[in-house]
């Protein structure tokens, strides 16, 4: 079989033209494919960054929250209703919010304040500079070191500036898993800092963080919350929630999707095509090997899968080397490949192969050794 | 005489239906015998393309057997239909339906790698049948780069590596100036040709009749008589 194979092989790629534009082809749609789920990935990665970053089990929202940063601010007896409820084995209170920043050159600048718990400091991101403990001094804040660190002047500990007309300290640089989506440097400070720096509605806490007792709690804790008017979701919950609303709610999933399409479409074109015209090139003479071998339908399926998964593996490697070189470039590149987007660019490209390789059986399966006899 | 290669009886093959069939095989009843160099010969859309075809298993007639050293072929399953044609029959095509984009030593090595022979050995096989056709030194260029002699001649070395023991050659020559034609028919005779071996040839050309040790006449989709070389020439 591999003497077979090897003769597939040779009948394929010696034929350099339409071998080169058939991986041209497949790696094109596959990068395509893979850059446009790897964008999205990303955007998804960061409109949950929040979430990644402080990494409670369970989140208290008001119904209406859609996304991390759209927080509707909830009553001070809820943390203390939340607190009561069977399985709990804490809960504490989180702020977030966004905020003007006057740095010490004049300029403003745009920031996302989260206010950790003044008594657990639950959520805090591990430090890169400085010590956490020194959130607790005067007009303490701590700055995240991620792709928006260069917005706030890349300072460091010691720098001040000022939040909303008062004064801000910087004691400790953090760092974070995941750079939040909508380009704003991110500052940590204490929960009871943050509602008095930063203006308010009647009901300051954004979300409430909670840990249950055990895995089997998380249920009876979902159901006491919906009791209270309110919503608790688990991590994956909340992730999910707010994908769902980029998906579905935002128009953004829905073009992500069609360039997908598209690209799957073009893919498909220039592959479908380019090995239909090298079956029909071929045709006499696998019609003349059709007299003595009835293998042709495995040579025509290993043509059409050694070109699918080179031109595969071409257009994952083309794919991460761009994302590499534009995160090097570009601080605030959100892509990320993910392994979805490899399996849902492999399933494409076999899609892609399938229709390929049917076309090319169907005409070979079609044609006798009589029709060559015949000329 | 030698054994029986060939026996065709009571062969009837029509295409088509009702008002559109047309019968391309009338009642062909036919025997060859290796150590035989059969010819058949008849105006165009005479049957004689159909005949080949149906004596070496590609196209099965309606009606009547065929038997090819004893094994009847309609008999036999598709697979091992192919199996027979790729051990038993070597085929010579006008057109000679080589792959462009292999060497010649590869093309001619083909049928080995079908049935299973690891790749280095069949193409210096492949070789050595090449030195057989005198082209030994053209193995490893591409066949388009050789004049249409020595095309065929890779072609009838690609037929005879599997050393079968029915060479069936349609219109050889066809596509040859005379010498040229008359040399390769004259080559295949005396290289190829012996008493284990049958080579049944379908052609127009009359001037590589001398070589022909029986020629059939086909004349309606029947064999209408027999006649030796010598009557023909």
């Amino acid at each position: 079989m591999l003497g077979i194979l090897k003769l597939a092989y040779k009948l394929l790629v010696n034929d350099r033209a339409k071998f080169t534009a058939l991986l041209v082809g497949i790696t094109f749609a596959v990068f395509l494919i893979v850059m446009m789920t790897s964008i999205f990935a990303g955007v998804l990665d960061r409109a949950s960054a929040t979430v990644i970053n402080i990494g409670a089990s369970i989140w208290v929202m008001d119904p209406a929250v859609q996304t991390v940063a759209n927080t509707i601010g909830m009553p001070d007896y809820i943390l203390d209703a939340v607190r009561s409820v069977r399985g709990v084995k804490y809960a504490v209170p989180l702020f977030s919010g966004g905020a003007l920043v006057k740095l010490e050159d004049g300029t403003y600048q745009s920031v996302n304040v989260i206010g950790l718990d003044d008594t657990s400091l639950f959520g805090r991101p591990p430090m890169e500079e400085g010590d956490i403990g020194s959130i607790f001094a005067e007009n303490s804040f701590i700055i995240v070191h991620d792709s928006e660190f260069s917005k706030l002047g890349s300072p460091h500990v010691g720098t001040t500036f000022e939040l909303n007309d008062n004064r801000g300290v910087v004691v400790g640089i953090a760092k974070v898993s995941t750079s939040s989506l909508f380009g704003v440097p991110t500052l940590y400070t204490t929960y009871y800092r943050a509602i008095q720096y930063i203006p308010n509605p009647r009901f300051t806490i954004s979300y409430v963080l909670v840990e249950p007792k055990s895995e089997q709690d998380i249920a009876i804790i979902q159901e006491e919350v919906q009791k209270l008017g309110y919503l608790a979701l688990t991590k994956s919950q909340f992730e999910a929630r707010i994908s769902a609303f980029y998906k579905y709610q935002t128009g953004v999933g829905m073009n992500l999707l069609l360039m997908t399409i598209f690209s799957f479409v073009v893919g498909l074109s220039i592959s479908g095509q380019t090995f239909y015209t090298f079956i029909l090139e071929n045709l006499d003479k696998f019609g003349a090997l059709k007299a003595k071998s009835r293998e042709l339908v495995a040579m025509i399926m290993f043509q059409a899968a050694f070109t699918a998964l080179t031109g595969f593996g071409l257009g994952i490697g083309f794919c991460a080397l761009v994302i590499t070189l534009a995160k090097a470039r570009l601080p605030d590149y959100a892509a990320i490949v993910t392994y979805p987007n490899i399996v849902t660019a492999l399933v494409m490209v076999i899609v892609i192969a399938g229709i390929s390789s049917y076309i090319g059986v169907r005409k070979v399966l079609r044609i006798e050794p009589f029709d060559i006899f015949r000329g | 005489m030698a054994g029986v290669a060939i026996k065709a009886d009571g062969v009837n093959k029509w295409f088509g239906e009702g008002e559109a069939r047309t019968q391309a095989l009338k009642n062909v009843c036919l025997e060859t015998y290796f150590g035989e160099m059969v010819y058949i010969v008849g105006p165009s859309g005479s049957g004689k393309t159909t005949l080949l075809s149906v004596l070496s298993g590609i196209l099965r007639p309606n009606e009547g057997t065929v038997l090819c050293e004893q094994t009847s072929l309609w008999q036999l399953s598709a697979d091992d239909l192919a199996r027979f044609r790729l051990d038993k029959i070597g085929f010579v095509f006008q057109d000679y339906h080589l792959f462009p984009r292999l060497t010649t030593a590869e093309n001619v090595a083909i049928p080995l790698i079908l049935r299973r022979t690891d790749w280095d050995k069949a193409v210096e096989e492949a070789v050595k049948y090449l030195e057989i056709v005198g082209l030994k030194n053209r193995a490893d260029i591409a066949p388009v780069k050789l004049s249409g002699g020595e095309q065929q001649r890779v072609a009838i070395a690609r037929a005879m590596i599997s050393q079968p023991d029915v060479l069936i050659m349609d219109e050889p020559t066809a596509s040859l100036d005379g010498e040229t034609g008359r040399n390769i028919v004259g080559f295949v005779k005396e290289h190829f040709l012996n008493q284990g071996r049958c080579i049944l040839i379908v052609t127009h050309d009359s001037r590589i009749y001398e070589f022909a040790t029986r020629i059939l006449r086909m004349e309606d989709g029947k064999l209408t008589n027999k006649v030796d070389g010598s009557d023909e020439k």
